[in-house]
């Protein structure tokens, strides 16, 4: 497993840049792998995101999809978009240092 | 003392659990279905009735005469569910209590979650083929259609049958060769995924037909938007695709009367389930069968057919105060029409992706590939669906967990 160093902390992640065990995370680290996921400065809705994310990482144990965080982080999904381009619930996962949200079949 | 079985949903899943627990349990059990309406659609012959292979009268049959002597049957809407009080308050007024509820109320297609969708274009140049009055449409706008650019737009999993869109542009590629007009269409298929379908090898093979048949594919796009007047999708970070007509697969949820039922769904209104045992995770006297099940499994009838068997093992051990049957492997089985009077076959669950190889073994059908046979499978299926799938009969040579005999593993390999 490849690992990387944020906030001065080294964390083991998947060649795709995921957490794989979120308890080495912590706040600090999110800035650092926002910038590297080509996010600027993470303003206090991104924040309401991430944290959304790693309350229902906790409680199922697993991510929520676009839609799903759409209809309950209480960020549309038109603006979940805006924070994070391309895919929202993959980024954020990967920022809140939690594993890839498991897709659908 | 009598026990009382509650069955919401009469569709595949609720018809074939019931039929399967009234033959195992003794008559001391009453069974009871309930669904809003008498008629059964089967669902797959959705896929062909647009391009005229399939008639509408031949999909649909009465719900009722599906069930066997013994079952009771309500036609009402379900309103919700009282999992506190154990109780299922019915659209008509009436109240049912149960020891057991077996939740079957299938998916719900959602196109108004798409901005734009069901406006202005909506069953004149924007379809989806997944009811009936949508495959009716369609049908009629695939037989005017002379000319232009077609897209098949899948906005977001998890739908039913999630190969069904991928057929749908086969038959497309066929249907306008036969008419002779094939080089006057383009065919674009757009995806939410990065690929063709969701597990690597499939996907591979798949857009590689794709390709062989001169259908364009784009991934990674997340409709925002369809503008049914100007003839375009919008993704949500700002591309577009253009067309003169467009099939696209709405978002789906669960039915709605799970998602006014207080703590019974998730987000999404789909019920959370034990993917190994189907007792869901809401109550210990709640089981779920089929598309209701948030489980990581395809939303398929034979994935409900496969439940079937599991799903009445537990209702039975659960009246019987024993531990459950944590064997449901996830095991799905698709056809994969794909034209010309071919299909592939793609058998697959939980841990292992479709690779290809034989099924079930390896002198069996082809997995993966093209072949005539496959395609006599899925027309099969459609009688096998009424004769031996609803009335809860096991399939001849079909297990319920997936072989593993015949199958080329290795070349999953370096997939995920
Ligand atoms: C176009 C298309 C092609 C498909 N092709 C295939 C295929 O080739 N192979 C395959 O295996 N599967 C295929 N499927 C999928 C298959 O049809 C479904 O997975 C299967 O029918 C699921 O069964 P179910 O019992 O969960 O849901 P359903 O059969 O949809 O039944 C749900 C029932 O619940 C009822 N209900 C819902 N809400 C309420 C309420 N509030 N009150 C009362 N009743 C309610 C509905 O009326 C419905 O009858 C296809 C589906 C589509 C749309």
């Amino acid at each position: 497993m490849p690992t990387k160093l944020y906030a001065g902390t080294e964390v083991t992640v998947t060649d795709e840049g995921f957490f794989t065990d979120p308890g080495q995370w912590n706040e600090d680290m999110a800035p650092e792998i926002a910038r590297e996921a080509g996010i600027g400065d993470l303003s206090a809705r991104h924040w309401q995101v991430i944290e959304f994310m790693r309350t229902e990482f906790a409680e199922k144990g697993s991510g929520p999809t676009v839609r799903a965080l759409g209809k309950t982080s209480g960020v549309s999904v038109k603006e979940l978009y805006q924070l994070f381009p391309k895919g929202p619930a993959k980024l954020a996962a990967r920022i809140a240092g939690i594993p890839k949200p498991r897709g659908c079949i | 003392m009598t026990k009382r079985i509650v069955i919401l949903g009469g569709g595949t899943g609720g018809t074939l659990a019931a039929n399967r627990l009234r033959r195992a349990l003794d008559t001391e059990c009453e069974i009871t279905v309930v669904d809003r309406d008498d008629d059964h659609v089967y669902q797959p012959g959705l896929l062909f009735l647009p391009f005229g292979l399939a008639h509408e009268d031949d999909l649909v049959r009465s719900r009722r005469r599906q069930l066997r002597e013994g079952i009771a049957y309500r036609d009402s809407g379900v309103d919700h569910v009282d999992v506190e009080a154990n109780v299922v308050h019915l659209a008509n007024g009436e109240v049912l209590g149960y020891d057991v509820l077996v939740i079957a109320t299938g998916a719900r297609l959602a196109p108004e979650e798409t901005e734009g969708l069901t406006g202005a274009g909506w069953l004149s140049r924007t379809f989806s083929f997944y009811d009936l009055p949508g495959a009716t449409a369609l049908a009629r706008a695939l037989r005017e259609f002379t000319g232009g650019r077609i897209v098949v737009n899948v906005v977001d999993l998890p739908i039913k049958c999630p190969v069904a869109p991928l057929e749908f542009c086969f038959l497309a590629d066929w249907y306008f060769h036969e008419r002779g007009i094939r080089d006057r269409v383009r065919l674009t298929y757009v995806t939410t995924l990065d690929g063709a379908f969701t597990t690597p090898v499939a996907a591979r093979s798949l857009a590689g037909m794709l390709q062989e048949k001169g259908i364009e594919l784009v991934t990674e796009f997340n409709t925002g938007e369809v503008d049914g007047e100007e003839g375009k999708l919008v993704s949500y970070d700002g591309r577009e695709v253009e067309f003169d007509l467009a099939v696209v697969v709405p978002v789906h949820g669960g039915a709605d009367c799970v998602e006014r039922s207080w703590g019974l769904g998730d987000a999404l209104g789909f019920v959370p389930t034990d993917e190994h045992t189907l007792q869901s995770e809401v109550r210990d006297n709640i089981f779920v069968i089929g598309d209701a099940a948030a489980v990581p499994t395809s939303k398929a009838g034979s994935v409900t057919h496969f439940e079937g068997e599991v799903l009445v093992r537990n209702v039975e051990r659960y009246l019987a105060g024993q531990e459950l049957d944590a064997s449901f492997d996830g095991h799905t089985n698709c056809f994969v029409e794909s034209g010309f009077g071919k299909a592939l076959l793609i058998d697959f669950n939980y841990d292992t992706e479709p690779v290809p190889g034989h099924y079930p073994t390896s002198v069996g059908l082809p997995l993966l590939k093209e072949s005539r046979l496959n395609h006599l499978g899925k027309l099969m299926f459609s009688w096998l669906y009424w004769h031996s799938l609803l009335p809860g009969r096991n399939l001849p040579g079909v297990s319920t967990a997936m072989p593993r005999a015949g199958k080329r593993f290795e070349v999953a390999q370096g997939g995920s």
